[in-house]
């Protein structure tokens, strides 16, 4: 009773902790955002090697991906709404995606319905990811790999993108989130 | 590429995110969607000339009232399959409470009527052109529903497309009500029904490929 209470006491910590990253990451403060996807990761990880203990290679993968997707998907997530339903359904949305993905129906048979495990432990420590997502960035198309690599890998701000690639701002920003959705789609397809 | 170098990528100059914008637009989608089957009412079928007339009799307005309470219904449920994590908890049953109600009106109008009369209640006269026109209808508000629902991340998503298609199917009978002479509540109950569910399939088959993400 006691143990349950103190997990309770955690997963509160970290839901209004992570909950509070997450909101001033959507209001664009990048620092934030970083911290919460950095803890969110371990957590995601912790999770998904539980979940997928057969499997230990498909984790860091699915880490990345699930990271993705939350991120790619964040405009849906409501303030009002306990992050860790969100969290916990986007993970379970993205490794059910890709146990079918690898066809091995006998996976599905494990119980998947833990929502408050997704936020009991924490991982840091990652494994490789098998997958390189640096080698499918190659694969976009110069106007959304370009402002992608401007902003977000070389670190320029939205107006030196637009004049490095001679696109307006608001096309340059566009272009960075359709950009990461086709990253998601081509990470889904090359598995 | 590791996992923290991602994590960077993704949080360098990350924008914000303004959700009142993002709602405004997907209201637009609807709304360019629900004026096309308006337009597409008016323009192709028609208003039924004795409008005033119908107006007066009770299962007109039950007419209405039925597609509209699905059309509130699917509506709530499509809002929650639309985000990760919301409890879809038992709306989808309350869908069944406006069926169930027609057809209990339904059973009561078979039940009054003179044998011989029965069939007309059923079939009225306009039973093979009902169901397509109105799925012909919702075409406009179909593409506007899954277009919507497809900027959202639904984790079930063949649930998303058929609740989105009946949104449409619903808008669909809602106009086609103001064409249809048909009042009776055994034919509303079958071919109105089936008018929406062809929507509601549609995107249920539709929605388990095209709202993946």
């Amino acid at each position: 009773m006691s143990v349950n209470a103190n997990v309770d006491v955690n997963v509160n910590g970290t839901e209004i902790r992570l909950r509070a990253l997450l909101l001033r990451g959507l209001a664009g403060e990048s620092a934030a955002y970083q911290q919460f996807l950095q803890d969110l990761s371990g957590r995601l990880r912790a999770f998904l090697r539980g979940r997928l203990a057969g499997l230990p290679d498909e984790v860091e993968d699915l880490v990345q991906e699930t990271l993705l997707a939350v991120h790619n998907q964040r405009h849906t997530y409501d303030a009002a709404q306990p992050l860790t339903a969100w969290v916990y359904a986007i993970a379970r949305y993205k490794m059910i995606d890709m146990l079918r993905r690898r066809a091995k129906r006998d996976a599905l048979h494990d119980p998947l319905d833990d929502e408050l495990a997704v936020f009991t432990a924490s991982d840091q420590d990652a494994g490789d990811a098998r997958r390189d997502i640096a080698g499918l960035l190659d694969q976009l198309s110069d106007g959304q790999r370009l402002p992608i690599i401007y902003t977000k890998l070389e670190g320029r701000s939205v107006a030196e993108a637009a004049q490095l690639t001679g696109m307006s701002e608001s096309a340059v920003k566009v272009a960075v989130h359709r950009g990461l959705k086709k990253l998601a789609l081509l990470i889904r397809n090359a598995s | 590429m590791k996992t923290d170098q991602l994590i960077t990528l993704l949080a360098n100059g990350v924008s914000a995110v303004d959700g009142q914008q993002a709602r405004r637009h997907s209201a637009m989608i609807l709304g360019c969607g629900t004026l096309g089957t308006v337009l597409l009412m008016v323009m192709w079928l028609g208003v039924r000339r004795d409008l005033a007339d119908a107006a007066l009799l009770p299962m007109f307005w039950a007419k209405l009232a039925f597609a509209a309470t699905l059309l509130v219904g699917a509506y709530t449920v499509a809002l929650r399959l639309s985000r990760p994590g919301m409890r879809v908890g038992h709306a989808p049953l309350a869908l069944a409470v406006p069926v169930l109600v027609l057809w209990l009106l339904a059973a009561v109008a078979l039940g009054m009527a003179a044998p011989e009369s029965r069939g007309y209640l059923i079939l009225g006269v306009s039973w093979q052109v009902c169901p397509i026109n109105i799925a012909l209808l919702s075409a406009p508000s179909f593409v506007a529903a899954l277009w919507v629902m497809r900027s959202l991340a639904p984790v079930r998503p063949a649930l998303a497309g058929a609740a989105s298609g009946l949104f449409a199917g619903a808008l669909g009978a809602l106009a086609y009500s103001f064409y249809c002479p048909e009042l009776a509540a055994p034919f509303i109950g079958i071919w109105y029904l089936l008018g929406m569910l062809i929507p509601a399939l549609a995107g249920g088959m539709i929605g388990s490929w095209l709202l993946r993400w």
